[in-house]
């Protein structure tokens, strides 16, 4: 297995997305998941939305043309478990989620993908939401290792579980290869099991 | 030492973990995974290109339930999209030796509606399909969980997830449910209740006298729409109401094995004991049929109140407010009774097995289909439809004006054909109003109970089917 290298910063240019509970039906609707793979799922992320909205939506916004980090609010990613959904939005061009709270699954999804999701204090969310909107060309940092997000309204600390930020600070998102590392200790925890084996006596 | 007992998530944690990862997660072994043609294929994909096989296959159990039209199931599929997804699952399913359950095998249906009844779903196994509502086998006292599809690949390679420990919460529902009160407005209520993200990092453990009154099906509903309160997985402690359910079923152990296997489903079940992360108690015997007026599956009243209004709503919520109006065209204060509707469907892994469809057909029997309404059952499985038919639901269906269609997932979320067309309202049985949901960006949703939607189907608006009992 090829060792990926870690994420520790990224950099790029802010999207502000407004709203709580934006649900993955939303980010990418059930019909463009009749498919069987990834590819051209990039082009169809919020299109219903931004259908409604004609043309007044954060993806359709020039200033934010070729942003490379999503800022959102809170419960991001609710409801289904379609990877489609950062699936699509990486697609997009976005390497990384910031926001109040993002949903369990989603988040998962976005690990496994390599893409970070930091979740923010309310007030730094805001600022930071204000400071993207009022000068969207100016660029963010991320920073992994320190937790911390830097934008024009300063230095906020960010927060991300322990265990992703190791997995994305190593390249080792891809848990597949994690897993197997565990070799036979895998078949035997399968013995132990009574139902794996018919319940035996 | 505290001499705590332990609870259900903990014991069956603890038997399945192969090690502790660095960073705090577990590798987890999965006793079963369920896979479907909607979120496999690139899973598989990845496996190959990881020149990777299955690891497991015995363990694992496929269907097609998303993409199936329920006009007929005829091969090749109408939709040559949908046709491309099937043949993709079954040539995987056949590389790797895992058995699928097609529409040709008679036990073709919704992946959480077919796992209970073929007896697949046992109490104390480890879970996992690439699906949110997965939490549904937590009735049987599994541990269940959604995943994507780069964790169905993890499973496929390993049956193993990586996961951090969820913590629990044990939500006591004591009391009995009043007549036209199911197991969908406890979970309503619930949701309502916590909120929708209010589970997140936890497992909600089920608990209490109408918890233990009901039955497995009932539990079903109920563990189906904790990812909806934002819980990964959900479960009922295991008990005679589970035990009796899995005798005889296809995959249950059987004879001499069935009477071992009881003696360690027991094991299982919480300690008396036990510590809880949080607890919350709810007065079952005070609850009423609920609807769902928004966009999100919190955002929803008794059927005989008023809609809310913002000014009674705490700061933070008033923009969500705000939109679920705009989106759903209602007006806040007002009853939510008497909504007009368009459409009514019936089915889904939350509300399309056999008992469902009784509490339906009983409430369509009294009457017919409002002129404008068009109105759709659709069983959750091939075998929930040979069931209704034996006992003339169909039949009781057809003459009270609703259509009858094969099992699905259907317009639980429209990848099929049936959908919404434009701003139709949609009464429905299934556990997601968000905007969009039903096959139509303007569609709306109102989230009930099958019995409410078959009431509201007949009035042609939402109305209280405690009327109707
Ligand atoms: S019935 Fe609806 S919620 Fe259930 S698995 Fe199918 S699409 Fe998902």
């Amino acid at each position: 297995m090829t060792a990926t290298a870690g994420i520790e910063r990224i950099v790029g240019r802010g999207c502000v997305l407004r709203g709580d509970n934006i649900d993955t039906d939303r980010i990418i609707p059930a019909r463009f998941l009749r498919c069987v793979t990834f590819d051209g799922l990039g082009e169809h992320a919020f299109e219903d939305d931004r259908a409604q909205a004609k043309g007044d939506h954060p993806f359709d916004d020039e200033r934010f043309a070729g942003a490379s980090i999503l800022i959102v609010g809170h419960n991001f990613g609710s409801g289904s478990s379609r990877e489609h959904a950062p699936q699509a939005l990486m697609r997009w061009g976005f390497r990384a989620f910031v926001g109040g709270s993002f949903a369990e699954i989603f988040a998962g999804n976005c690990t496994a993908l390599g893409l970070p999701c930091l979740t923010l204090e309310e007030d730094d969310l805001a600022a930071l939401m204000d400071a993207v909107v009022l000068s969207p060309e100016h660029e963010i940092s991320i920073d992994l290792e320190a937790r911390s997000v830097s934008s024009r309204a300063g230095v906020a600390r960010a927060g991300i579980p322990d265990g992703v930020q190791r997995q994305l600070l190593g390249g080792s998102w891809n848990a597949t290869a994690v897993l197997l590392e565990a070799g036979d200790a895998i078949e035997a925890t399968a013995a132990r099991l009574p139902y794996v084996n018919g319940y035996p006596r | 030492m505290s001499a705590a007992g332990r609870n259900l998530l903990q014991k069956v944690w603890d038997a399945h973990t192969v090690r502790e990862l660095p960073g705090g997660q577990t590798q987890l072994f999965i006793g079963l995974h369920l896979i479907h043609e909607v979120t496999s294929p690139q899973a598989f994909a990845m496996l190959r290109e990881m020149g990777l096989g299955v690891r497991f296959p015995s363990l694992t159990f496929a269907t097609v339930d998303h993409i199936i039209p329920t006009t007929s199931q005829r091969r090749p599929l109408a939709d040559p999209l949908a046709e491309e997804m099937l043949v993709a699952l079954e040539r995987s399913c056949a590389e790797s030796g895992i058995p699928l359950f097609d529409p040709a095998s008679g036990r073709q249906g919704i992946v959480h509606v077919i796992g209970p009844e073929l007896g697949l779903t046992q109490p104390g196994m480890t879970i996992a399909c690439g699906d949110s509502h997965t939490a549904t086998h937590g009735a049987f006292g599994a541990v269940a969980f959604g995943i994507g599809t780069s964790q169905v690949r993890d499973v496929l390679a390993t049956q193993c997830l990586a996961l951090a420990r969820p913590k629990v919460r044990r939500l006591d529902v004591g009391g009995k449910l009043s007549p036209g009160v199911y197991a969908k407005d406890v979970i309503l209520a619930i949701i309502r209740k916590l909120g929708v993200k209010g589970g997140v990092g936890f497992a909600y453990e089920y608990a209490g006298a109408a918890i233990d009154a009901m039955t497995i099906e009932e539990r079903l509903t109920v563990c189906n729409m904790s990812i909806e309160g934002g819980a990964r997985c959900g479960y009922v402690n295991p008990d005679d109401t589970t035990f009796d359910y899995l005798r005889g079923r296809e995959h249950a152990p059987e004879g001499e094995a069935f009477e071992r296997a009881r003696q360690s489903w027991r094991g299982i079940a919480s300690d008396p004991d036990a510590a809880y992360d949080d607890e919350v108690e709810i007065d079952g015997s005070s609850l009423a049929p609920s609807v769902t007026w928004g966009i999100h599956p919190g955002q929803s009243v008794a059927v005989d109140e008023c809609l809310p209004v913002r000014r009674d709503a705490p700061l933070d919520e008033r923009a969500a407010l705000d939109e679920a109006f705009a989106f759903m065209g209602l007006e806040p204060g007002k009853p939510v009774a008497g909504v007009p509707i368009d459409v009514a469907f019936i089915g889904s892994c939350t509300n399309g097995r056999i008992s469902d469809l009784r509490e339906a057909a009983r409430v369509a029997k009294t009457g017919r289909v409002a002129p404008n309404v068009r109105a759709l059952v659709v069983p959750g499985s091939q075998s929930v439809a040979r069931e209704a038919r034996a006992e003339g639901l169909d039949e009781i269906f057809r003459a009270a004006g609703f259509e009858w269609r094969e099992a699905g997932c259907s317009m639980c979320l429209a990848m099929n054909p049936d959908k919404l067309v434009g701003r139709e309202v949609c009464a429905s049985s299934s556990n997601r109003n968000f905007k969009g949901r039903q096959g139509s960006p303007t569609g709306r949703t109102l989230l009930m109970s099958p019995a409410m939607v078959a009431a509201a189907a007949l009035a042609g608006k939402v109305v209280d089917v405690r009327e109707h009992l």
